[in-house]
């Protein structure tokens, strides 16, 4: 119908008459393009979730070879026992009754036992969690914040003293691995100088009150939350250093200067909003490289979290804690991306133009 | 009385290949109440005069001469008085509103954001009043005020930037290839709403434009600038009607003029390319491209030299009074 | 005189090394840039003239001559860890094993996803897509958790180490060449080959790959220290090969045998410095290559 029509289509008609119908046209438009947009994305996400849970199958059912042999390395067996555990643990079904039996069992919260502490999985993840949010939540906020802050002055100055003094630093602390600066922090802050702690989480002689614990766990947390924090902050500096160079020689940025705003008003108010919306995915995508930092952070400082518990069982080898622990982290970091995603939504209004 | 005044403005930026001159001496007047063109290729430094008005050039340009806004040297100003001037004593409509305007603020704080920061003692809501006005002024209802740019079309956009340079009443107002990127029509509407607003504010207004005919269908005086000086000053119409340049004439018959058969037949234009400012020519630096170029243009570098009643010619051809289209 | 005619050969070979003249002039300019590389250079000759230097006799457990965990001493510049071995023998050592397995890693990582993205951005289809979706997928997913798992019921060897970070290294390889595949692919040249009939995998091999390799060698320089980092990790948490000696197994050593608590700091500073220093020459190196073939970051050179 449109065919004859060579023109019309990129320019909306301009002048006041034509105003109303298109603002309405734009709203419709938007929040059924929030529903689209929404499912597409939660719809990807299920789809990584699902593969998460084939590839641990896939790991630790198919490569791993029998658990039967796991579970009886110490003690002889007769094969009829063997029969028995097998189908205790529906290891006598197919493979794909076996595949559905896992993913059943793991939505519904059943991850079977651990080898090494005798105990649902379930249980320790839920007593082990806290630590680990308290250590990597503290130090994201601490790194998200710091590399934000020097990242933002950073690229508005680039090339000054401060900017060429932060990206070395940032520079060098990222190419430190993390494990050998923990164990350096531990040599020089608690072993030498005895100012903090060696490791764990509390001392054993505090007494039991609300406050004498807090205190003597943020103690504790001194250390690790500063390893993390310095391993993590340069990769968050160098993200936003870069998309604030990218906003730098922007029109708009001119436009600002020229209504006669201050420089720091210029970069607060103008460049660093539009600079922080490409950060937010990078920042969410870049929790892979946040988890696998609490994993050898716990490990130095033999803290009582998840990742600490995931080297633990390794050797063990306990393979059902791996095996949960692998699914966990994994999509917590497949729906930290989903809730950029919608994040991204609400903040971006320039998202919602493309859908 | 004289509202603008560009004294020998010479402006210099530093770049890997050298010392590139972008102004080089321009003297230039713009009257209080009136309005004033600018033509010229892209490089020959229009834009480049433009943001030396507000002291917007990179920090690396050289700037020498003197800018007068009202009897004051913008180019001796502390930063503080300046950015009191800023958006005050005169504004810019910029080129490309999409990337000009900020992306992620509505178009109501855009447009509100000068009056706040420099009238201390406004509240959001009385800046917010204000803004609605303004853009029911150039034809956008005030429901738009909760609009983001990427809702808006190019010319609403473009409507979006004459209200927020009319934000603070200022006594100048520069708009640098305000039209270029709309089309014809919507090109024709938002010129009538500056020459409107011109009129009924009684600003003084620096249009700059590559497009001759746009100029003289707004401006009451047109000054034609290439390779950073300016070649050709006097009335508008004049100077698009009858060029005492050749550059001049070749612009003006770059851009024929709708419903003229003579244009339509002779699509006018110009071969070659600007000089490099890095090496520009000797003697005139149009002489390269020239029809008319007589063996004096080689040698000397032509002043701009009275040619006629309010004329004046940087040309030694038109200076002798001789045509300078053959 | 006759004058030769040029074949397209010689001339495309021309033109290659004029554009990589280009390029390394540009290259030059930076200097941390040339700092990185003189670095890197400086540390790949040490490990490849480590047994000139040093007897690989000094690395046996049995054979150890020294105190145990002594500090510096004129014999032992660098001390000794828990048996009496010379930490500076072992950290010398431990380079060989560091790079090559960083090296290795990265250019089995460069190829799955260079082949992948290549093929994916020409094909395109269903094809593509699954292949988009699933590098999207390996992103997304903490490296160490699945290197650890997959280390944890392959076992530990050398082989099995490369493998698994090659595994986990590959999809960003794969986003930026399919997006590079995409540019190329729009240029009138292709268009042009595709006209005269060129088939997939000339198009691919003659037309899309040389436009891609300097982007892929500049990403891959920037692969190589993370690879060298995760094979410290995984050694340091002891999923290394058991029977050789690289930093990250040296520092599993350390830590296993209290050199923190015995305040041996000689045991510790040698090897975690070498790994800081190699990573740091490669990502200086990463940095001012990606400048050279980047434009947009062109500006970035201090």
């Amino acid at each position: 119908m449109t065919d004859g029509m060579p023109s019309g289509t990129t320019e909306p008609a301009d002048g006041a008459s034509t105003e109303a119908p298109s603002a309405g046209r734009s709203e419709r438009r938007g929040s059924s393009g929030f529903g689209r947009y929404l499912l597409k994305h939660v719809g990807g996400a299920a789809v990584s979730l699902l593969l998460v849970l084939f590839s641990s199958f896939f790991i630790f059912r198919l490569i791993a070879g029998d658990p039967i042999d796991q579970l009886t390395k110490e003690r002889p067996v007769t094969p009829e026992q063997r029969e028995a555990m097998r189908a205790e643990l529906g290891l006598d079904k197919p493979l794909w009754a076996q595949f559905v039996d896992y993913i059943t069992g793991t939505l519904s919260g059943d991850l079977g036992s651990s080898f090494q502490f005798r105990r649902p999985i379930f249980d320790l993840i839920v007593e082990r969690l806290p630590a680990t949010l308290l250590l990597s939540g503290t130090g994201m906020v601490l790194a998200v914040l710091l590399g934000f802050w020097i990242g933002t002055r950073s690229g508005w100055r680039q090339g000054s003293r401060f900017d060429k003094g932060h990206v070395a630093t940032g520079l060098l602390l990222y190419s430190a691995p993390t494990f050998w600066l923990g164990m350096i922090v531990i040599l020089v802050f608690a072993r030498y100088l005895g100012l903090f702690p060696v490791n764990g989480m509390r001392s054993p002689d505090t007494p039991p009150e609300f406050w004498p614990q807090a205190v003597d766990i943020g103690y504790h947390l001194v250390l690790p939350v500063l390893t993390y924090t310095a391993v993590v902050y340069a990769g968050y500096l160098m993200i936003m250093r870069s998309s604030l160079l990218d906003e730098i020689g922007s029109d708009y940025l001119t436009t600002a200067r020229a209504k006669g705003l201050r420089d720091d008003e210029v970069r607060t108010k103008h460049a660093v909003p539009n600079a922080l919306l490409p950060t937010v995915t990078l920042v969410f995508l870049a929790l892979g490289g946040v988890v696998n930092g609490s994993i050898v952070t716990e490990t130095v400082f033999s803290w009582p979290g998840l990742g600490s518990l995931f080297v633990q069982s390794i050797f063990y080898p306990d393979r059902p804690v791996l095996q949960a622990l692998f699914v966990l982290f994994s999509s917590s970091t497949i729906l930290a991306v989903l809730g950029a995603e919608i994040l991204y939504w609400f903040i971006d209004p320039r998202i919602r133009r493309s859908g | 009385m004289t509202l603008l005044e560009f004294k020998d403005l010479r402006v210099t930026y530093t770049g890997s290949r050298g010392r590139l001159p972008a102004l080089r001496g321009v003297d230039l007047t713009v009257e209080a109440g009136r309005t004033l063109g600018i033509a010229g290729e892209s490089g020959c430094g229009k834009s480049t005069l433009a943001m030396a008005v507000l002291r917007l050039l990179p920090k690396t340009a050289e700037v020498s001469g003197e800018i007068l806004l009202d009897g004051e040297d913008l180019l001796a100003m502390g930063w503080g008085r300046l950015r009191a001037v800023r958006w005050t004593g005169a504004s810019i409509v910029f080129q490309g509103a999409m990337h000009s305007l900020n992306a992620v603020h509505r178009i109501g704080r855009q447009v509100a954001e000068p009056i706040l920061v420099h009238e201390k003692g406004t509240t959001p809501a009385q800046a917010a009043k204000r803004a609605e006005a303004l853009l029911e002024r150039v034809g956008l209802p005030a429901s738009r005020m909760r609009s983001y740019p990427h809702e808006l079309s190019g010319g609403q956009r473009q409507r979006v930037m004459i209200a927020m340079a009319l934000a603070c009443d200022p006594q100048l107002v520069i708009a640098d290839e305000a039209t270029t990127a709309l089309d014809v029509m919507v090109q024709a509407q938002v010129l009538q709403l500056i020459s409107g607003l011109v009129t009924e504010r009684g600003v003084g207004l620096m249009m700059i434009s590559h497009d001759l005919s746009v100029l003289s269908s707004v401006c009451d005086e047109a000054a034609v600038m290439y390779a950073g000086r300016v070649v050709e000053r006097g009335p508008a119409h004049e100077v698009f009607a009858n060029a005492r340049h050749p550059y001049s004439a070749a612009l003006g018959a770059a851009f024929p003029v709708i419903g003229d058969p003579a244009a339509r037949k002779n699509p006018g234009g110009l071969a070659g390319d600007p000089p490099d400012p890095v090496r520009l020519p000797e003697g005139c630096s149009f002489r390269p491209r020239c029809a008319v170029a007589v063996e004096r243009c080689g040698e000397d570098s032509p002043e701009l030299l009275e040619v006629g009643p309010k004329r004046v010619s940087a040309c030694f051809v038109a200076q002798e009074g001789m045509p300078v289209v053959l | 005189m006759t004058t030769t005619p040029i074949s397209p050969r010689a001339l495309r070979w021309a033109r290659r090394r004029q554009s990589f003249t280009r390029s390394w002039n540009a290259y030059r300019s930076q200097r941390t840039g040339m700092i990185g590389l003189v670095l890197l250079g400086a540390i790949v000759i040490l490990a490849l003239a480590a047994p000139l230097l040093i007897d690989q006799s000094q690395l046996s457990v049995t054979q150890a001559t020294g105190e145990r965990m002594a500090p510096p001493s004129a014999g032992y510049p660098l001390g000794t860890d828990e048996v009496g071995r010379s930490i500076l023998a072992l950290t010398l050592w431990g380079s060989r094993l560091s790079l090559l397995i960083g090296l290795t890693a990265t250019v089995v990582a460069i190829v799955i996803g260079t082949a992948l993205g290549v093929t994916s951005g020409h094909i395109g289809g269903w094809y593509g897509w699954v292949a988009l979706r699933v590098s999207d997928w390996f992103m997304v997913l903490p490296s160490l958790v699945v290197a650890i798992a997959l280390l944890a019921v392959l076992g530990r060897s050398m082989s099995t180490t490369i493998i698994v970070i090659a595994l986990v290294s590959w999809s960003g390889t794969t986003r930026l060449v399919r997006a590079q595949t995409l540019t190329v692919q729009a240029r009138p040249y292709l268009e042009r080959a595709r006209a005269l009939g060129a088939g997939h995998w000339h198009q691919m091999s003659k037309h899309i790959l040389p436009n891609v390799l300097p982007l892929v060698l500049a990403s891959a320089t920037l692969l190589v220290p993370s690879a060298i980092l995760m094979e410290s990790s995984l050694a340091w948490l002891g999923l290394g090969d058991p029977n050789v000696v690289s930093w990250g197994s040296i520092l599993n050593r350390a830590s296993n045998n209290g050199a923190v608590s015995a305040h041996a700091w000689w045991y510790l500073l040698p090897p975690g410095l070498a790994i800081l220093l190699v990573v740091l020459a490669f990502m200086m190196c990463g940095r001012a290559l990606e400048a050279v073939f980047n434009p947009r970051l062109r500006g970035e050179q201090g």
